[in-house]
């Protein structure tokens, strides 16, 4: 429980339901420094009490675990060290990945406890032969099974997602304000939660360490200088900064980041498009395909809020390494996807897996 | 009904100071005051002091009653230590690790905004200060001292201090010493003038101030006492109406002042033999969590060393919150340490500053026993504890590895 209203809304239905249910607030931070060691960044004390008293009222025990340690090797400095790659990292699907399906979840096995319930806009149906299957929504708008897709089979059979069928977040709120949680109105929370300022970059800065360096035409030519390439990520526009005017007059793109040279290449919107992707670390939600290595058919989906696009995926050994890669080449481009982003690959309304996208290829060759 | 072994968090208000409290609650009138109204509730006030000194060793007039502990050791820290800083700079305050948290957190908030210095005192691995080692950081920081400060009795690990012998040195010294008693009053004796002569405290030197709070024995919440010493100089921290001495300023709270006088004599009259029975009830549940869990490890001084009420142990391989978790899911209620604000158990700093390892502060388990506690009390935890033990175990700690998803 977030101290948020879906955690909680969440929490109240699945005791409807007739389950034994155990509030637990996810304690994720910890500032080091003093002998009191309590004083906490994010997930703060308020978000604590206003949990609390969701499930006061809701009338179960309320517990703080704290997983701040897990918390900053998984996500932050995993965050930091993918962006120090030149990648774009998701940290609340590493955060939903690391944390609350699997650090949470498995402790709370081995007390005793079946599954985490959560808030998350999700469904989960069960085939003709039993096998759990993680699906969209039953609301497009609130969807956010593109965040669960990193769960696998294992995961999805002790997970629940109470608010799935529920028409609209307005619903939710009114049912929690039926309900007399003080939440009901609470706003909805958007920045990445360790970054309590919201300023990504600066905080980036402070920790990645940033040195001046050369921004590239895909050509080659330098046609400008940066701060610091991992401040860059793909498909920016604004804070280029450059010195040379493309020759048509253009407006030009951040189409790749590479941290080893501390370059950043530049160019047309166009040149952002790509034609395919591929990623070494995949997962499969649920039941895998039969036959990964045909191509089948698929939507993919590259952002919490983008809308699928048709695809053909495959899973194949990679071209140098060998090593089997799920690839996916949607039927029309898709625009600013950055290595390290998370490829969720839809088959109708269920998630069938993802891949973190280690490669992309331009659907524009460097001459056009 | 759940079985209650958290007492030193706080202790079940006695049925007869909770009708003392709603009885004083309903009369009317506030003690300043000069009419007969005022008078009468002046007079339940003095009364109660009179019967709460009478607890604490110590003249009604040294009896200065506050919010609470926390608000009595404020006051006892901040304002000596300003009151010494006055006419020469003694910026040095000594102090032992594993101190409860109004210490600390006065004391790193008097050296960041106030220029005080903190002398550490080393605990040994029972948590119990050497007077050796106070006589030496004596001698060392000589004229610099404004203050000793120290627990009688330590509210996580049990451990009880020599406050006598600490006391004696400090008053050679002419140092002033503040001995937060709230988690010894009701268990042991904290008799402060016997203290004060025993140590040959004179004046404003030796054991001067001491705190103690009244839902610890039985009294409510929100009410507790600093003894001062009458020649004992201290800063206040409120001012206003300069009630009690010009100490304390604020309207007193003559019904909690009443209930806890009640609570307070209650507790004097039957601490000998409470503390013979608790001790027994001690001895017996540390013998069966030793015995039924190999890996635990008592924390803190052995045998009369140590609170009659208070069980710490620390358990090899486990998380002391899920402990908690599985013991209160089992119905029997206790703590991983003293209780924190956003619910959140911390590695105990107490057990750091006996030289354990954050791995083994971690499987920390406090069991506190107070006037309720019952035989079958102590035979459900020791009921409870080993299949809580195994399942904890399991469960591990939350930083492990994680082997669920990829």
């Amino acid at each position: 429980m977030s101290g948020g209203v879906d955690s909680a809304v969440a929490a109240a239905r699945a005791v409807e339901a007739g389950h034994e249910v155990v509030g637990v607030h996810l304690a994720l931070s910890r500032m080091p420094g003093t002998l009191r060691t309590g004083s906490r960044g994010c997930c703060t004390i308020e978000d604590s009490m206003d949990a609390q008293r969701a499930a006061n009222i809701i009338g179960i025990p309320y517990y703080v675990w704290d997983f701040s340690e897990r918390f900053k090797l998984d996500v932050v400095d995993d965050f930091i060290a993918e962006y120090a790659a030149g990648r774009t990292p998701n940290p609340c699907m590493r955060c939903n990945e690391k944390i609350k399906f699997a650090a949470l979840l498995e402790k709370a096995i081995d007390l005793g406890f079946d599954a985490v319930c959560t808030g998350h806009y999700a469904t989960i149906e069960t085939d003709a032969a039993g096998n759990r299957e993680l699906h969209r929504a039953s609301a497009w708008a609130k969807d956010q099974s593109y965040v669960l897709g990193v769960l696998t089979a294992e995961q999805i059979a002790h997970s629940m997602f109470p608010l799935g069928a529920t028409p609209s977040k307005a619903e939710v709120r009114a049912e929690a304000a039926e309900r007399g949680f003080s939440v009901a109105n609470k706003p909805d929370s958007h920045d990445i939660c360790f970054i309590p300022d919201g300023d990504t970059r600066g905080w980036l800065a402070e920790r990645v360490g940033a040195e001046k360096g050369q921004i590239l035409d895909r050509e080659g030519s330098v046609v400008g200088s940066h701060e610091g390439a991992a401040a860059f990520t793909v498909g920016q526009r604004r804070g280029l900064n450059l010195g040379v005017p493309d020759p048509g007059g253009r407006p030009r793109f951040v189409l790749e980041v590479r941290p080893k040279t501390n370059e950043v290449v530049v160019g047309p919107k166009e040149a952002l498009a790509i034609g395919e992707i591929a990623g070494s670390r995949f997962t499969w939600a649920g039941l895998a395909p039969e036959h990964p290595d045909v191509a089948f058919d698929c939507d993919v989906q590259i952002r919490a809020h983008a809308d699928p696009v048709p695809a053909v995926a495959v899973v194949q050994p990679h071209a140098e390494t060998g090593e089997p890669e799920l690839m996916v080449r949607p039927h029309t481009p898709l625009d600013g996807v950055a290595p390290g982003q998370t490829a969720v690959v839809y088959v109708g309304t269920r998630v069938l897996g993802q891949c973190t996208i280690d490669r992309t290829v331009s659907a524009v060759p460097v001459s056009a | 009904m759940a079985v209650y072994l958290d007492h030193a968090a706080t202790t079940p208000m006695l049925p007869e100071a909770i009708a003392a409290y709603a009885d004083a609650l309903s009369v009317v009138g506030n003690p300043a005051s000069i009419h007969s109204q005022g008078q009468a509730s002046k007079r339940m006030l003095e009364e109660a002091r009179e019967q709460i000194a009478a607890t604490l060793g110590c003249d009604p007039i040294e009896v200065v009653l506050t919010s609470g502990g926390t608000e009595a050791v404020n006051l006892a820290l901040k304002g000596l230590w300003w009151s010494r800083n006055r006419d020469a700079a003694r910026p040095v305050i000594l102090a032992p690790g594993g101190e409860h948290h109004a210490t600390l957190d006065t004391l790193e908030w008097l050296e960041q905004h106030e220029g005080a210095e903190i002398g550490w005192l080393p605990l040994d691995g029972n948590g119990l200060l050497h007077p050796d080692v106070v006589a030496s950081a004596l001698e060392t920081y000589g004229d610099r001292v404004a203050l000793v400060t120290l627990l009688w009795a330590n509210n996580e690990v049990g451990t009880i201090q020599p406050v006598t012998e600490i006391s004696a040195l400090a008053a050679e010294h002419g140092v002033p010493v503040h001995v937060d008693a709230v988690a010894a009053y009701g268990y042991l004796e904290t008799d402060f003038g016997a203290v004060r002569a025993a140590s040959g405290s004179t004046g404003a030197a030796g054991l001067v101030a001491m705190s103690v709070s009244a839902h610890k024995v039985g009294g409510p919440v929100g009410v507790g006492a600093l003894v001062l010493s009458r020649s004992a100089k201290v800063e206040p921290l409120l001012h206003g109406g300069g009630q009690q001495r010009q100490v304390r300023s604020g309207t007193q709270d003559v019904a909690g002042a009443v209930s806890f006088a009640v609570a307070a004599r209650h507790a004097a009259a039957h601490r000998e033999a409470e503390a013979v029975r608790l001790a027994a009830l001690r001895d017996r549940l540390i013998d069966g969590i030793l015995s039924t869990v190999p890996a635990a490890q008592l924390s803190g001084a052995p045998g009369d060393g140590r609170l009659p009420g208070n069980v710490h142990v620390a358990i090899a391989g486990c998380e002391g919150d899920s402990l908690l978790f599985l013991l209160d899911m089992a119905g029997v209620s206790v703590s991983t340490g003293s209780a924190c604000q956003a619910g959140i158990p911390e590695p105990s700093h107490v057990l750091r500053a006996m030289g354990r390892s954050e791995i083994e502060a971690r499987g920390a388990l406090r069991v506190t026993l107070g006037h309720t506690t019952t035989d079958e009390d102590v035979d459900a935890l020791l009921a409870a504890l080993p299949a809580a033990y195994e399942q904890a175990s399991r469960a591990g700690f939350a930083d492990r590895t994680t082997t669920l998803g990829h």
